[in-house]
């Protein structure tokens, strides 16, 4: 065993499986571990302490940590549309035969050309960038920016698609517990016993956080409450899941990992718990601080907190001789852990002047030497920790000596993981004494009651040693210390990293600093401080406590950049869960989707509904289909599903009164029987729907909507219902769905239905605008005589239920009239050459009816409707506005749609003046000429008038014309 | 081992007439029981028997499912018992489709879907929410869901016809075997 | 994301379940107006950091719109009740009041117009801040 894992010890690793060796690839080596380990325990044990490179300079690195917080360890995970980049090996469980990459690093980790800007560093100082490519202008799009884009980005995207599943769920709760360390699972007991139900998340796959790790009798405290919390029924213990932001009114993200540890197992890979909590309390623990020294990113200096997890989790040792450099008590464990593994210790060099504490004073009892008041002047070696030189802490850095080691197990202190507390609003203070931020009980977040509604427990309210529940020894203050040594020289701290992902040192803080940037937000914006996907976890606090020195003021007045969710990065999966591919968005279907989708129909996206745009024949293109449906329509008779138009049934002793106000002209006084075509417009005047209204009966109409209306028009309704006239007696229901609804339409469509049997529909029974309830086919239709095509038309409304078989049926009796399905395209080319509106063409939120040349739609007898006052205004009944004409192509090219008529001169801002833009343009098979429609400036005194239309490259012109192209008189529609 | 099964069984419940009534429900409640054959439901809840059930949709609005055969007389007596009210009676039979889960754990297939804690409704109880990104409703009836559940629970969801396929699907992927929300 | 109980059905919703409407309390003004009025009515709206009223629909629900009371800055909720309402009811005051002691209405329930109109002053409006960090 040891031959493939050199660095592991042989006996311990509370978390390892030793009869369970796991095979992996690193960088395309084959290695071994253990079950249980990480990606990064696998590989120190493995002797493989390179691990990455940095972003900006491509410093080779090492892990610095062994948990969420790790910047350095970041390896591409997996293969295919597995890939995963930016995975940090720490927390990434070692599953067998995985494949990881290391970054950043071209041809290989030990030979990288890019870091080639690591001999460049003193070029590369902060803002480097935006001094250096703001001239020239023009350089920045051809030269520097290229540039910049490829060199950026930390890893490569994945080129596959993700085959894995994601989910989501609610979850409920009156108090959920963020943290399964010994201060969250006792606060989990106490909340149990108080009743209520109890969601507890851990993020690992352990409980007890660092107890076991830091306490003799950790592990047995952590086991022993973990006991009793299974047996209350109230709890729900969760592990493998990290609360990843907390929001407004107790709404939790949190991401379980179910297959993480095994893609095969057939679950889930993760899922994204969307929790309402009563309470929630932070149990979140405490992240290490690194210390900036001359040296501090080379392989090998790692977080003393980590060397220990490394030795007591994974029986793995990061090195042979650990030296440990602290301002704390803390790092003693670390020592001490290291002895216990059969390490040696050359030296702990302790900042403060003087160490005596219990912790201390064990490890000079067990004949470690410890130097107080001294520092690291620099570390030696490049590629891995090979020796340090010491120094005064009060001092330049005159190296006083030099000590052999391997790894350098460092300690700044530790600061809360106060991110979620944040997120939401809870305020922090600075605590002098102890060196850290913590929440602030007298300023929490607060809940939908304006209660606090978060609480903070164990060491990420501050209370590192949580000593009440660990019993743990009592330690001596911390000496806050920043820089070793004090007084660095400018040399020494272009070498002390604050951020390692993004290469961020002392230097750069400082020199933003004396460039003014005072505000840390800014200041962590112009050196990239805190900006790497690690979101400065350990970079910080270290980073602000420089800064503040820099601006010579405490650190409380420098504050702390605003934390935001999520804690960790989310994979996309999660947020995405089921709403991919043909579940990615609900599409709405017709009763004949099937129908149409069998005949080839292209389909139309009309909001979430699925609409054939045409059906095309044989080799036909689409052009080809809609021109053939139009002549067919025109020329005999055709069908279209028009059920997705919205159907409102408005009801009640003032729905005359009601409908009055909400559409532009009269509907109280359309005699029953009889269909009106109506406007809709906003309150402040616009176009916003139309469609046709049938009186059903006295007390009932039925409002026609647009496919896109439906909803929204029902909800203007009910809003002016409920909000304005609630005393008014009206009832609406949308009820568009309960009916299949066919257009057809063309000289022969009487003749067609005729065919079906049950109704007169001679003009003399059914005229024009006129609608009639029967049985058609043995199906129980209501007929309107209506047309959106200009052609002779019924549109026929059935029980959904019941309209594929209508449909088929009409097909049937129409075949050898040579019947044709039509779809939406052929629709609106049909409406275009009678001059008729879309919704959405035509109008776009700026137009009024009045510029349609729709007065006759404007009731002028009503005192009031929705949308009059604004119709008012100066603006909307001045002459100048754009309004409706047809437009005539000169040369016979179909016009650019959208495209502006250009006019004499400038505007402000040196563009060419405009005086109209086309709306609508086709080519009109009917017509066999190009026909479009626009709104022109004074359009309709100006016909005959010749319009430039300019498009890139290109220019059309258009002479001004009545917009309604065929069958002025309306003579077919009527027969 | 994860329990392989999935989590519910989804039954598709066609057939069902329904008749959508908006009126004071406290003036008329009376007439409309009568004409409904069942009790006005509270806030929020539904009453049921026989195979109708009576649902309470919104201050004016309930709903009456019930079997198809049953619906035109039953809408023609609605409508002749709410001729003097200011009223609205319509048949929306075909306006909606219908879903049933049982099995295993019904409602964490809702709770994968829908912003709502299902075990908080009662088992009358009537919940309109969303399922992912479509309108539904929720209506809880206890009964013998069998397949093991041990509460017996049987969750109707109802949602509007045109998204008949995407609730099959969002549905489907929900229950699927393996992905049980019980902590592992 | 906010909870928001509707006062028709009583289901506390969540932010996904509602539709948002703006302002409250807007008074319409129709045809006759006067250019001002219709203005204030149409664009003018308060956009307070601290105590505001507003209209919601419950519409993945019951349908209903109803008006909340909130704190647009702590996102406290002090109620909601019907959109039928031509000003808060009192004891929606009255939980304002009690969270927030030194504000006070600013509408004149004898003046029948609750517009705000662009030049109206806010009322007072104490909110606790939550920018400031020490």
């Amino acid at each position: 065993m040891t031959g493939k894992q050199p660095f592991r010890l042989p006996t311990g690793g509370r978390l390892i499986d030793r009869s369970k060796p796991i095979g992996f690839r690193f960088d395309g080596r084959q290695m071994q571990g253990l079950a249980g380990d990480t990606l990064a325990s696998a590989l120190l044990a493995g002797g493989q302490m390179l691990m990455g490179r940095s972003f900006k300079y491509h410093r080779p690195r090492g892990p610095l940590a062994s948990g969420v917080e790790e910047p350095n360890a970041l390896v591409g995970l997996g293969q295919g549309g597995r890939f995963e980049p930016n995975q940090r090996a720490t927390t990434t469980p070692l599953i067998q035969g995985v494949v990881a990459t290391s970054q950043n690093a071209w041809p290989g980790l030990t030979r990288d050309v890019g870091a080639i800007n690591d001999a460049l560093w003193r070029f590369l100082p902060a803002g480097f960038y935006y001094k250096t490519f703001i001239h020239p202008r023009a350089a920045w799009m051809r030269l520097f920016e290229p540039v910049i884009r490829r060199a950026a980005g930390l890893g490569r995207a994945p080129e596959l698609p993700d085959p894995d599943r994601y989910e989501q769920a609610y979850g409920f709760a009156d108090v959920v517990v963020v943290g399964g360390g010994i201060a969250g699972l006792n606060a989990a007991r106490a909340a149990a016993q108080a009743g209520g139900r109890v969601i507890v998340l851990e993020q690992t796959g352990h409980w007890g956080g660092r107890t076991p790790v830091d306490h003799p009798d950790g592990q047995a405290a952590i086991d022993r409450v973990v006991q009793a919390l299974r047996t209350m029924s109230n709890v729900t213990l969760r592990r493998n899941t990290m609360a990843t932001g907390l929001y407004d009114h107790g709404y939790l993200l949190a991401r379980e990992a179910l297959a993480d540890h095994d893609p095969n197992a057939g679950l889930p890979r993760q899922r994204l718990w969307r929790i309402r909590a009563g309470r929630i309390i932070t149990a979140t623990g405490a992240l290490e601080r690194p210390l900036a020294f001359a040296g501090n990113d080379v392989p090998g200096v790692m977080l003393a907190g980590a060397v220990r997890d490394y030795l007591v989790d994974h029986a793995v040792a990061p090195g042979r001789r650990i030296a440990v450099v602290t301002n704390n008590d803390d790092a003693y464990r670390t020592a001490l852990a290291a002895l216990d593994a059969g390490l040696e210790v050359p030296a702990i060099l302790d900042a403060r002047p003087a160490a005596d504490g219990t912790l201390p004073q064990a490890a000079r009892a067990r004949g470690i030497r410890v130097e107080t008041g001294t520092g690291i002047a620099r570390v030696l070696g490049r590629m891995r920790v090979n020796g340090l030189q010491f120094c005064a802490q009060q001092g330049e850095g005159q190296p006083l000596g030099v000590i052999d080691c391997d790894v350098i197990a460092m300690s700044g202190g530790w600061s809360p993981v106060v991110h979620l507390w944040s997120h939401c609003g809870g305020k922090l203070r600075w605590d002098p004494a102890t060196a850290l931020f913590a929440p602030d009980p007298d300023r929490p977040p607060t809940g939908a009651d304006g209660e606090g509604n978060v609480t903070a427990v164990g060491a990420a309210a501050g209370d590192l040693r949580v000593a009440d529940l660990t019993g743990a020894v009592a330690e001596d203050s911390i000496l806050p210390v920043w820089i070793v040594p004090a007084n660095a020289t400018r040399k020494a701290r272009f070498k002390m990293w604050l951020d390692y992902q993004n290469d961020v040192k002392v230097s750069d803080v400082e020199l933003a600093g004396r460039e003014g940037y005072r505000s840390v937000e800014h200041a962590k914006r112009y050196t990239t401080l805190g900006m790497a996907t690690d979101q400065g976890k350990v970079s910080n606090i270290n980073g602000l406590a420089v800064l503040s020195d820099t601006l010579d003021q405490p650190i409380a007045a420098t504050g702390t950049t605003t934390f935001r969710p999520p804690y960790a990065p989310l994979t996309l999966g999660t947020i995405a869960a089921e709403a991919r591919g043909p579940l990615f968005q609900p599409l709405r279907r017709t009763p004949m989707h099937r129908w149409h989708e069998a005949q080839g129909a292209q389909w139309e996206p009309v909001g979430l509904w699925r609409r054939p745009y045409c059906y095309p024949r044989g080799a036909e293109n689409r052009g080809d289909a809609v021109n053939r449906e139009i002549l067919a329509v025109r020329g005999g008779v055709g069908t279209l599903d028009a059920s997705t138009l919205g159907k409102i049934l408005v009801k009640g002793p003032d729905a005359g009164r009601f409908l009055d106000m909400i559409y532009t002209n009269m509907m109280s006084t359309l005699p029953v029987g009889k269909c009106r075509y109506g406007l809709i417009c906003s309150e402040n005047g616009f176009l916003v729907d139309d469609g046709v209204v049938a009186r059903l009966s006295d007390d009932s109409w039925l409002c026609h909507t647009t496919t896109g209306g439906a909803e929204r028009i029902h909800a203007h309704m009910e809003d002016w219902l409920q909000c304005e006239w609630w005393d008014w007696q009206v009832h609406t229901a949308n009820i568009t769905e309960q009916y299949a609804q066919i257009a057809i339409a063309g000289p022969r469509a009487r003749a067609v239905l005729d065919r079906l049997g049950g109704m007169d529909l001679t003009a003399g029974t059914l005229p024009f605008m006129g609608w009639a309830d029967g049985l058609l086919a043995g199906i129980p239709v209501r007929v309107y005589r209506i047309s959106f095509s200009g052609e002779l038309s019924f549109e026929l409304a059935c029980p959904a239920g019941q309209g594929l078989a209508l449909w088929e049926a009409i097909h049937q009796a129409g075949a050898d009239f040579g019947i044709t399905p039509y779809g939406t395209e052929a629709m609106h080319v049909m409406r275009a050459e009678k001059g008729f509106i879309m919704i959405g063409d035509e109008t776009d939120g700026t137009v009024i009816p009045q510029d349609l040349g729709l007065n006759w739609a404007i009731s002028r007898k009503k005192p009031d409707y929705i949308g009059k006052r604004a119709q008012e205004r100066s603006f909307m009944t001045s002459p100048d506005r754009w309004k409706l004409v047809g437009l005539d192509s000169i040369d016979g090219r179909v016009l650019p749609d959208g495209a502006y008529a250009v006019a004499d001169g400038t505007n402000a801002t040196g563009q060419r003046n405009t005086q109209g833009r086309i709306t609508s343009t086709y080519h009109s098979p009917t017509l066999g000429r190009p026909i479009a429609m626009g709104l022109v400036h004074r359009g309709p005194d100006r016909m005959g008038e010749v319009l430039e239309f300019a498009v890139p490259g290109d220019s059309f012109t258009a002479r001004i014309v009545d917009p309604v192209f065929y069958d002025r008189e309306g003579t077919r529609a009527n027969g | 081992m994860a329990d392989m099964r999935p989590l519910a069984v989804i039954t598709e419940a066609t057939g069902l007439g329904m008749v959508l009534i908006r009126a004071d429900l406290a003036r008329a409640g009376d007439a409309i029981a009568e004409a409904a054959g069942l009790p006005v439901p509270d806030v929020t809840r539904f009453t049921a028997d026989a195979g109708r059930w009576l649902g309470w949709m919104a201050p004016d609005e309930l709903l009456l499912v019930l079997p198809g055969a049953d619906l035109t007389a039953t809408l023609a007596a609605l409508t002749d018992a709410l001729a003097t009210e200011h009223a609205l009676v319509q048949d929306v039979s075909d306006m909606r489709c219908v879903f049933d889960l049982a099995g295993r754990k019904p409602a964490q297939v809702l709770a994968k879907l829908c912003p709502v804690d299902p075990n908080a409704l009662p088992a009358d109880g009537l919940r309109r929410t969303r399922a992912a990104q479509v309108a539904c409703a929720l209506w809880r009836r206890e009964g013998s869901g069998g397949h093991g559940n041990a509460a017996g629970e049987v969750w109707r969801i109802v949602a509007f016809r045109s998204v008949r396929d995407y609730l099959a699907g969002i549905l489907a992927t929900a229950a699927a075997p393996g992905t049980d929300l019980d902590p592992r | 994301m906010l909870t928001l109980t509707c006062p028709y059905c009583h289901v506390a919703a969540e932010e996904t379940e509602l539709a948002p409407g703006g302002e409250a309390h807007l008074t319409r003004h129709g045809p006759g107006s006067t250019d001002e009025a219709f203005e204030a009515y149409l664009f003018g709206r308060r956009n307070p950091k601290g105590v505001h009223f507003e209209r919601w629909r419950h519409l993945y629900g019951c349908g209903r719109w109803f008006l909340a009371a909130r704190d647009t800055m702590t996102l406290q909720v002090f109620g909601t009740y019907p959109a039928q309402s031509k000003y808060p009811p009192r004891h929606i005051v009255d939980a304002i009041r009690a969270a927030r002691p030194g504000w006070a209405p600013d509408w004149d329930e004898t003046s029948g117009d609750s517009a705000p109109g662009v030049g109206n002053d806010p009322a007072p409006n104490p909110t606790p801040t939550r920018d400031s960090f020490v």
